[in-house]
This record gives structure tokens, C-alpha cells and sequence, in this order.
């Protein structure tokens, strides 16, 4: 602050020291939203740690084990103390660690948590936005469920935390913790911690820059990763009701520090980092989501000396660019439906081509036919001519004979003859 | 952990069911997330950017220093200083600090206003010099690669004085605050009160009301950002009384033998501080004490919003027509064809 401007004493009383108050009258009136999301196998206890934290039991049946993918469910409820509003979003992996092949366990959880950013990310790009009124479904902190196994972490919890660190703030916390005994714990924890160390996973930690959490940040933060345990029955102990667990040899205490870690995670979820936690998924997270994304759609920063608005400009030359191609695809389908109907018209002409030849051929023929016809029927007319001829003939003989004295004989032959003829 | 006493106390009332809420067994510490705010807030600091507008000799640098307890505004060296030729803005900006909570206060003076024979759109170099700051801002957000904390330069409160001739508002006036309640929160006060009574004062501000409503300028506080009723109350309340007649001092005179700020006559002591004679302490609890906040958030969801809005619709005409890309000029022109 105060680069290149003087500091300048106040004489008397001001006020401006109550613009913290008016800050947190704004934020009360407006209310806050969280969102957690857990993951972790299922069976590790998960909605019954959200139960305890928030004091509250949300509504849902405990999942199955037969998933055939890891799905996301996210729940929101309405959270009110005193004066404070918290509209509370709880994601959970439902399936998480129950299949055979696990290779992509991981992708759903990472899409959710860019859906999340994108949306946001949609909302501040808009012309017309609302962003103070928006409801932020980011993902502000992410609990993963390490399970008690005591020795180390399993490669599924190892690749999960890795793909997931630099996307949203984690928190790693053993779950079930009550099946481990103490000194197993701390190997536990030793191990866990190197192994997150050498494989370069960044877990959230707790902010240390501020003298008045400072200290406490500092202390909490070498007792990560927390083992909790969770459970929402409360038995009497002593003379008060408190949450525990009861086994034949003995009672867990939840809130019990010697026994858990609970109240650790209690004190530095919700009452000491709530507000950084939401910060750094602001500041940090999403602002490197926004980066790539902007990045990988072809904005780029422009240099001092060269245009304003490179990010409109760049999404018009991206426009132009697309409608650029939408015509290019036009005029290829014109093209292309021309040339189609030009084949069909070729195709076409050739059978028209072909008709025509075989009507000629046809007709060739039938003048042939009727030719041979015309023939035939000459020297039919020429043989019936002849016949006539010859009967002319012959009945002039008959006639001359008649006249020179025919007999009956020479009649009744005649006749015969005719009638022969006849 | 030192809080935990406190907060067993809290467990009782603190487990009510909210309206169609989920039920709390117990308390569970969320509202610990205000005192989070809190100390975010102290260690990040608050930006205020105010401007003040009035004829030269109103007191507007006599008012600044009031306001601030502290010499944040520079008087002209003398008084032989020529009148600018045209309207110039000035800024300075000064850290202060109170109780921990560290501000930077930035004030923009705007020597020339209104002095010339000539005043025909004078306005138009402070409207330009407000648009800019919301480009800067703008500029910033729209990165790829954006800082955490992007520098606030935009004028936050623009005070507007009115000198008190006790009849009615100038034409200038009536101008200026028309085209700026547009962009920027306006809050008008009456300059010099000390020379208006107590019931030439109350008459003056009736007058200056009426004058506003016919016009249909709105200023700060606007009732179309109440949020709600209680809000509402308060600011009508405030709206009441606008415009505060003001009295600006920074010499310390003896009263009842308690040092206070005001002006000496001879007729007697105008206490800057008393609300009997003028309404500064008004003025200051408005800017300073209740509604720092509510002009920060006013100027950044509303004014800069709708300014975002109208830049990023023309640009998107301009590449719509198919022309190269009009460098955006400094805005000749502009503050015409909007307003």
C-alpha cells in the first residue's frame, strides 16, 4: 500500500476504523456459502463427519457399493447461526474406490470441480452479469478421506491428491481413525507426509502471515493430515451428553483431543479459515482455471501499443474466423449438390440415349417385317393372278368344246371337272 | 483458543433453526467467520477515491481537510493563482491510518469548474476523467493474466457544491449533477451554510429537492439500491435531510474551554463539529462512518457493472459493421450520445 503517496497524521478521530463493521454488516446481510466436497471410498465415513461438524444431520442413505462409475451428488441446506447465514454445499463421490479397473476414478471429480469454475467463469465473461448476486458453487475446500490402513497411502489416494491439488484447496484427514492405536498414528502421519512431500502434492495450508492466527495456523499445520472420527450419537459420560463411540472396551470421545483429532479440524475448517479458504479459491485456484481456459481458446494478452480490448477482439476475429468457415462449408455443399445433379443429369441424357437407339432399332426392324410382308403378298397376288388367268383360259376351251358337238359324257366330265374345281 | 469461553456462552441461542433451514443441534462456530472478515480486512486496507466539484472559493479543500482531519487536500498557494483556463482535475493521494485500519484516500479537485464566463460542458472533462478510471479498471479485469488485487482508481463519492444563493438551483448545476448522478454517486451539499439561517437553510434545501425531483436526478443515496427494509428506513431518513448544509474549518478555537474546529466572527464561534450549526457531522457519518462501504459497492455493482456493459456492447457493434477496429479515442463525443 502507499506506494508513491505520503502518509499523512490524523489530528483527531475519524471513523473509517468502522468500515470493518460496515463490512461484515454487508456480508451478514448477504449471507455466505461454503461448499466442501469429500472424497473418499465409500464406507469411510464421509456423511457421518459432515453430520458432526455442522451439528446437524443432513438427509441421505448411505450409498452401495455397486456402482458402476464414481458419480458426484451435491446437496445444499440452509445453515443459520445468530445473525450468520451460510448456504452449505456438500459434495460427496458416491462409488469412489469400488471398481475393478479404478484408472479413471479420478476424471468425474476433476470435471465437476471445472464444471464449477466454468460456470463462474461463463458469468463473469457475460455482457450483462450479476456477479454480486451469483451463487458460487466452487469448490472451496476438499476433504479427502485417507483410509486407516497404517501403513501408507494407497496409489489411488496418491494419484487422486495429485490430480486434484492444483485445482482446489485439500485437506487430507484419516478417516475411521479409531482403528488405529496411537503410536501406529504417528508412523502413520510421518509417512503419509513424506510420501505427499515426494510426490509434490500441494495440500492446503493453513495461512501463516496474520499475528493473530499466525501461531495457531502454525501449530495445526504440523498435525496435519488429522485423524478424525465421526459419529452423531451422543452417550452420557460423566455427567454430560457428548458424541461418542462405544465399543465393549471402551468409549471414543469425539471431541475428546486425546482421543481425535476432530476438534482440530472443527477449529480450522470452519471457525479460524473459512474466509481464506473461500479467498484462496478465488484468488489462486480459479484465477489459474481462467488462465488456461482463456489461454487455450487463442486469447493472449496484447502489448502495450496495441489495440484495447483484446479479449473482444480476439472473440470477434474468432467469429469472423467461424462464420469465415460456416460459408466455406456452404459453398463446398453448393458445389457439391451441383455436381450431383450435373452426374444425374448425365446419367440421365445416356439412358435417354439408349431409348432412343432402341426405338430406332425397333422401328429398323418392323419396316424390315413389314417389307417381307409386302413381298409375300406380291407373289401372292401373282399366283392368284396366274390361277385366274389359267382359269379364264380353261373355261374358254370348255365353252369351244361345248360348240363342236359335246356329249354328255363330255358333259357330265365337264361337270365333274367343275365340280372338281369348284 | 481464547475464544472458547465466549463462544460456550453463545451455545444456547445459538442453535435456533433458520427460516426452512437446516436445524443445529449445537453451536458449531460458523459465525466465527466474521471475525475473519474482520481481520482480512485490517490487513488488506481500504482504497477511497473521493472527488469534489464546486465553483473555486466554496471551501472544497477546507471541507476535504475537515473531513479527513488532516491536510489531504492542497489549498492554492495563493490567491493570485490564476483561474485555469479550463477544468483541471487534480489528484492526490495520502495514506492514513486509525486504529489499525490503514486507507488510501485519493482526492481528485477540480479547479476551473464553473469559473469561466463561458461554462458550456465543463462537465465534460470530469465525466472523461471518470469513464477512464472505469477503463482502467476494466483494462485490469479483463487480463488473461490479472493481478490478485486489481488497484481501485474509480471516484467512489463525488461531492457536489452548491453555493448558497438560497433560491433556487443554477442552471449548471442542475447540469452537472443530471449527467454525472448517471455514472458516479453524487452527493450534493450546500457549501458556505454559515451564511444561510437555520429556516433560509430548510427553505433552500426544499427548493433544491424540488428542483432535483423535477429533473429527475437521483442522488446518492439511490432507493433503487436498498436492499432491504431496514436499509430502506435508513436511507430515507438520510434523504430527508440532503443536502447537508456544511461548514468546512481546520483552525481550532477554545469553546467552553474545550478545544473545537470552527470559524471565528465576530458575532460568535460556528462550530464545524456541533449539529446545531451546521451539518458536517452528517456529511462525515454518511461518507465516512456508515457508508464508506455502501459507495464502494454502489460504484463497483451498478455504475461500473452498466459501464462494463455499454463498452463491451459497442465494441461488439463495432466489429458487427465489419470496420477495422476503432481505437477507442478518448471519449469525444461519448458522454453525449449516452447521456
Amino acid at each position: 500500500m502507499g506506494e508513491g503517496c505520503r502518509t499523512v497524521p490524523l489530528a483527531g478521530h475519524v471513523g473509517f476504523d468502522s468500515l470493518p463493521d460496515q463490512l461484515v454488516n454487508r456480508s451478514v446481510n448477504h449471507g455466505f456459502c461454503f461448499n466442501i466436497l469429500c472424497v473418499g471410498e465409500t464406507g469411510l465415513g464421509k456423511s457421518t463427519l459432515m453430520d458432526t461438524l455442522f451439528n446437524t444431520r443432513f438427509e441421505g442413505d448411505p450409498a452401495s457399493h455397486s456402482q458402476p462409475g464414481v458419480q458426484l451428488k451435491s446437496s445444499t441446506y440452509d445453515l443459520q447461526e445468530s445473525n450468520v447465514r451460510l448456504k452449505l454445499t456438500i459434495v460427496g463421490t458416491v462409488g469412489f474406490g469400488d471398481q475393478i479397473n479404478k484408472e479413471d476414478s479420478y476424471k468425474p471429480i476433476v470435471e465437476f470441480i471445472d464444471t464449477q469454475f466454468e460456470s463462474y467463469l461463463q458469468e463473469e465473461l457475460k455482457i450483462k452479469r450479476v456477479l454480486h448476486s451469483y451463487h458460487d458453487s466452487r469448490i472451496h475446500a476438499c476433504l479427502y478421506f485417507i483410509a486407516p490402513t497404517g501403513h501408507s497411502l494407497k496409489s489411488l489416494e496418491l494419484v487422486t491428491m495429485k490430480k486434484l491439488d492444483s485445482k482446489v484447496n485439500i485437506i487430507p484427514i484419516i478417516a475411521k481413525s479409531d482403528a488405529i492405536s496411537k503410536s501406529e498414528l504417528t508412523k502413520f502421519k510421518i509417512k503419509i507426509t513424506s510420501e505427499l512431500v515426494s510426490n509434490g502434492v500441494q495440500i492446503y495450508q493453513f495461512p501463516t502471515d496474520d499475528e493473530s492466527v499466525a501461531e495457531i495456523n502454525g501449530t495445526m499445520n504440523a498435525h496435519l493430515p488429522f485423524a478424525v472420527i465421526g459419529s452423531t450419537e451422543e452417550m452420557k459420560i460423566g455427567n454430560k451428553m457428548m458424541k461418542a463411540r462405544q465399543y465393549p472396551w471402551g468409549t471414543v470421545q469425539v471431541e475428546n483431543e486425546t482421543h481425535c483429532d476432530f476438534v482440530k479440524l472443527r477449529e480450522m475448517l470452519i471457525r479460524v479459515n473459512m474466509e481464506d479458504l473461500r479467498e484462496q479459491t478465488h484468488t489462486r485456484h480459479y484465477e489459474l482455471y481462467r488462465l488456461c481456459k482463456l489461454e487455450e481458446m487463442g486469447f493472449k494478452d496484447t502489448d502495450p501499443d496495441s489495440k484495447p480490448f483484446s479479449l473482444q477482439e480476439t472473440y470477434e476475429a474468432k467469429r469472423n474466423e467461424f462464420l469465415g468457415e460456416l460459408q466455406k462449408k456452404e459453398e463446398e455443399m453448393r458445389q457439391m449438390f451441383v455436381q450431383r445433379v450435373k452426374e444425374k443429369e448425365g446419367e440421365l441424357k445416356e439412358a435417354e440415349k439408349e431409348l432412343h437407339e432402341k426405338f430406332d432399332r425397333l422401328k429398323k426392324l418392323h419396316q424390315d417385317e413389314k417389307k417381307k410382308v409386302e413381298d409375300k403378298k406380291k407373289l401372292l397376288d401373282d399366283e392368284v393372278n396366274a390361277f385366274k388367268q389359267r382359269k379364264t383360259a380353261a373355261e374358254l376351251i370348255q365353252s369351244q368344246a361345248q360348240q363342236a358337238g359335246g356329249s354328255q359324257t363330255l358333259k357330265r366330265d365337264k361337270e365333274r371337272k367343275n365340280s372338281g374345281f369348284l | 483458543m481464547e475464544e472458547q469461553p465466549a463462544q460456550e456462552q453463545k451455545q444456547q441461542d445459538a442453535a435456533k433453526p433458520g427460516p426452512g433451514g437446516q436445524e443445529l443441534f449445537g453451536y458449531v462456530g460458523i459465525e466465527a467467520v466474521l471475525d475473519q472478515i474482520r481481520i482480512k480486512t485490517i490487513k488488506t486496507g481500504i482504497e477511497f477515491n473521493i472527488m469534489v466539484v464546486g465553483q473555486s472559493g466554496l471551501g472544497k479543500s477546507t471541507m476535504v481537510n475537515t473531513l479527513f482531519k488532516s491536510k489531504v487536500s492542497r489549498k492554492p498557494l495563493s490567491y493570485e493563482d490564476r483561474i485555469p483556463k479550463t477544468v483541471q482535475l487534480r489528484s492526490v493521494t495520502h495514506a492514513i491510518e486509525e486504529k489499525g485500519v490503514k486507507m488510501k484516500l485519493t482526492v481528485t479537485d477540480t479547479p476551473g469548474f464553473g469559473d469561466q464566463i463561458n461554462n458550456e460542458n465543463c462537465w465534460e472533462p470530469i465525466i472523461k476523467y471518470i469513464n477512464e478510471q472505469y477503463e482502467h479498471y476494466l483494462r485490469e479485469e479483463i487480463l488473461i493474466n490479472r493481478k490478485r488485487r486489481i488497484p481501485d482508481t474509480r471516484i467512489h463519492g463525488c461531492v457536489y457544491f452548491v453555493p448558497p444563493t438560497g433560491h433556487w438551483l443554477r442552471p449548471l448545476d442542475l447540469e452537472f449533477m443530471r449527467r454525472l448522478s448517471k455514472i458516479v454517486n453524487v452527493v450534493p451539499v450546500i457549501a458556505k451554510a454559515d451564511t444561510l439561517t437555520l429556516e433560509e437553510r430548510a427553505e433552500f434545501k426544499q427548493r433544491i429537492k424540488k428542483d432535483l425531483k423535477a429533473h429527475g436526478i437521483i442522488v446518492y443515496p439511490q432507493e433503487d439500491f436498498d436492499e432491504d427494509p431496514d436499509d430502506r428506513l435508513l436511507n430515507d431518513k438520510i434523504r430527508e435531510k440532503i443536502p447537508f448544509a456544511v461548514v468546512g474549518a481546520d483552525k481550532e478555537h477554545q469553546v467552553n474551554g474545550k478545544k473545537v474546529l470552527g470559524r471565528k466572527t465576530k458575532w460568535g464561534i460556528v462550530e464545524v463539529e456541533n449539529s446545531a450549526h451546521c451539518e458536517f457531522p452528517m456529511l462525515r457519518d454518511l461518507l465516512i462512518r456508515s457508508h464508506l462501504q455502501d459507495l464502494k459497492d454502489i460504484t463497483h455493482n451498478a455504475h461500473y457493472e452498466s459501464y462494463r456493459t455499454r463498452r463491451l456492447n459497442e465494441s461488439n457493434m463495432v466489429g458487427k459493421s465489419g470496420t477495422e477496429w476503432v481505437p477507442l479515442s478518448p471519449f469525444n463525443g461519448e458522454p453525449e450520445s449516452h447521456l
